[in-house]
Formats: C-alpha cells, structure tokens, sequence
C-alpha cells in the first residue's frame, strides 16, 4: 500500500484539475452551470416493456429554494440522438424544446441532417406536448397517439456520489473514501425531460446507441 | 400514412388549439403557434456517465461536447488513455486489464466513443453483475462501476479503498411508473 500512495500521489495530483463534478454536471467551461448545461442521461426499459425511457437532466445541483424560479431556455434545443444501425451517427432523434410554458417534442424521426446543427422536425409524423410542470404543483403528463408518453419540470436528482471525498482525494488531502460515504447531490434538484416510447419506433430489437445534446440557437 | 397524416393534422390543431388558450407568460405568439425556425448549434453532449469529467483534459473539454461521436475515437482516444494510466496503479504495466478484461488502451477505446449503448430487449443496466452496457437504470451505481473498472484492477480487488465511493442509492426511492424520477426536493 505505501507504493500504491505514492503511485497515487503523483498521479492523482497529475490529473487532479481533470475531475470537476460528475456525472456530466459542470463538465465543460462552456456550458458550466448554464441553461444548456447537461447534468445526466438515462436510457432504461420502461415500466411496459415494450417501451424504452429516455431522461434528460440539465442545470444541476439546483437547491430547493432556488427551483421554482428555474427555467428551461427556449433557445436549447434538447436532442435525444439515436443510432440504431452501429456507425455512431445519428439515424432517428427525439427533440425537445420549451414554447410559452410547454415542452413541444418531435420524433423519432430522421434528421433533416446529422452532426452539430439542427433544425426543428415540424414536420416529423410523430410529435407531443406537455405543460412544464411548475415546482411543488401537481406534476404533468401528456401522451400522443403513437404510445409515447412526456413529461418536463423539476425532479430531484437521481445522480449519487461522494462527490466531495472524491475532490478530497484527487487533492490529496485524503487516502480513499469513507465508509459509509455521503451523497454530495442529496438534497437538490434538476430540470428533466423524460420521453417514453415504444421500442417500435426507435429500431425494434437489438441493440441502439444514444446520446443527448443540447444545441443551443 | 393517411392515419399518420390524420394524427399529425390532429396534434397540429391541438397545439395550436392549446397554445392559444395558454397566457401564462409574456411570450407573445403568432396565430399560427409557436415559432420553431432557425438553426440550433450544439452546446453539450453526453453518452456515458461521467466520461468528459474524467478521461478530458482540462483544455479539451469544450471541444469534447462538440465532436460528434463517430469522431470522438480519433480525435480522444491517446488522450483518454494517458490521463487512465496517470490516473490508476491498476493501469501501470500495459498488459494490465480491469474485470471486463480490457487493457488501457482497449478501455479508453471503448469509452472514447461516448454514446451509451442500449439492448431493446430485456434488461436495461449499466452493469448488474451479469449484464454490462445494455443501458443505464437511474438505481445503477455508475460511480462504483467505473471506479471498480478504473481502480479495481483484474478482479475488482485492487485499491479497494478508491474502487467504492460508498453511496450506493439515491437520496429518495424512485418510482415503479412514468415519470420514474423522485419528486423534487
């Protein structure tokens, strides 16, 4: 163990300014902390599980007194991109974007064009929209025709980690992580979109690749 | 396509049926509803958990979230590399491997290309203990799996005391149905 910490020792200082905060909250000077700011991403069966959920969380670490005032940005686009044939590259999307107190969505459907622009699929076949849901309201869910179902407003954050004794470590101001350690995200919220829908729509069977963006106008 | 026609007809009228009796803020509209014209230009972009925040360097992280993934592999790959084997004793001889039995240089190839891999047909996890990379399920212990993965070494048994954080569950219990996330703090 005493090579181990000075292994570590040095390559920890090395990489230290590496490590902001996790998962993907903050993660880039760019969109630090900003309306576009992507805190996580999931993709899991849904309760049918004919269906596949996606979840979006952006603007991390919101306090609860801090969340009623918290806002999508009309001007973020948010892309829920999906491969579904292996090269990487973007075969169907799901977009969402805030209008006057409503989540407009539109897809799955092909992209006018792929990569880091994009235009609003207004015509796309399949589209919904929900109401924001407003913080300590009832919260909102709409449906469409096709099977998907959405919902958009605060949700507590369901990213966990000792973020802070894994700060303190990458610092060198500590060996290894408590036991039991506590959960620097305990206690905040985030802005979610979440999108249902029907693994019919996005490839079937087999496997996809995924990803989110925000794209910003 | 006549029925998808009628269903988008329908949804058309509905949203504009709903956004003109909706006169919640000072967002003035059109008759015709909202405005969705224009070029939107990518700001951020994530596939797995974590993976800008730990294998980017500093300088890079920007240019991270605006290559597009199918690029990510040339343009990332040495990068994530080094900063792995700087960053993990598990790493330290090339012939290393974690528990998926992936090298450095195999590990950061597969992470360098950061979409999250997703089966459609059965179960969706992070890594389970049977199933690996077939989703992310908001209850999955990202953090402990890549750290086991990053630290653990060959058999999950090394620098045990930086391959668990500890915090294995989230804050409040979500929920069976749709929305699925905890209610807001």
């Amino acid at each position: 163990m005493k090579n181990l910490k000075t292994i570590l020792g040095v390559g920890v200082l090395a990489v230290a300014s590496y490590f902001t905060i996790a998962a993907d909250h903050i993660d880039a000077p760019a969109v630090s902390g900003g309306v576009s700011d992507i805190t996580d991403f999931y993709a899991f069966q849904g309760e049918n599980t004919d269906n596949l959920v996606f979840v979006a969380n952006l603007q991390g670490l919101i306090s609860p007194s801090e969340t009623a005032a918290a806002r999508f940005s009309e001007n973020t686009l948010v892309e829920f991109n999906i491969d579904t044939d292996g090269d990487n590259v973007e075969d169907l999307v799901i977009q969402a974007i805030p209008r006057d107190g409503n989540m407009h969505f539109f897809g799955p459907v092909a992209p006018s064009q792929t990569g880091l622009n994009s235009t609003i699929a207004t015509t796309a076949a399949t589209t919904g929209i929900v109401e924001i849901s407003q913080y300590q309201e009832t919260p909102v869910f709409a449906s469409n025709t096709a099977g998907m179902q959405f919902f958009a407003g605060p949700r507590d954050d369901p990213f966990f980690m000792d973020f802070a004794q894994y700060t303190a470590i990458i610092a060198g101001d500590a060996a290894g992580f408590n036991t039991p350690g506590a959960d620097t995200f305990a206690g905040t919220n985030v802005l979610s979109i979440v999108v249902e829908v029907p693994k019919a729509l996005i490839g079937g069977s087999g496997t996809i690749n995924t990803w989110v963006e925000t794209k910003t106008k | 396509m006549k029925i998808l026609k009628i269903v988008t007809l329908s949804l058309v009228l509905a949203t504009t049926a709903f956004n003109c009796s909706s006169d919640d803020d000072n967002n003035e509209e059109t008759p015709n509803g909202p405005d969705f014209s224009g070029t939107f230009v990518q700001a951020d972009q994530m596939g797995r958990p974590a993976v800008n925040t730990v294998f980017v360097s500093p300088a890079s992280k920007d240019a991270f979230n605006v290559t597009i993934p199918s690029e990510q592999n040339a343009a990332f790959q040495s990068m994530f590399e080094t900063n792995l084997t700087n960053l993990s004793p598990a790493f330290s001889a090339p012939e290393d491997e974690n528990a998926l039995g992936l090298t450095a240089n195999a590990f950061t190839g597969l992470l360098a290309t950061d979409v999250l891999n997703v089966s459609l047909d059965g179960t969706t996890t992070f890594f389970d203990g049977t199933n690996v990379l077939t989703g992310r399920a908001l209850a999955d212990d990202v953090i402990t799996v890549e750290l086991l993965l990053i630290f653990g070494g060959e058999d999950f048994s090394e620098n045990p005391t930086l391959s668990n954080d500890n915090v294995d569950e989230n804050d409040r219990p979500f929920l069976n149905q749709f929305p699925y996330l905890a209610s807001p703090w």
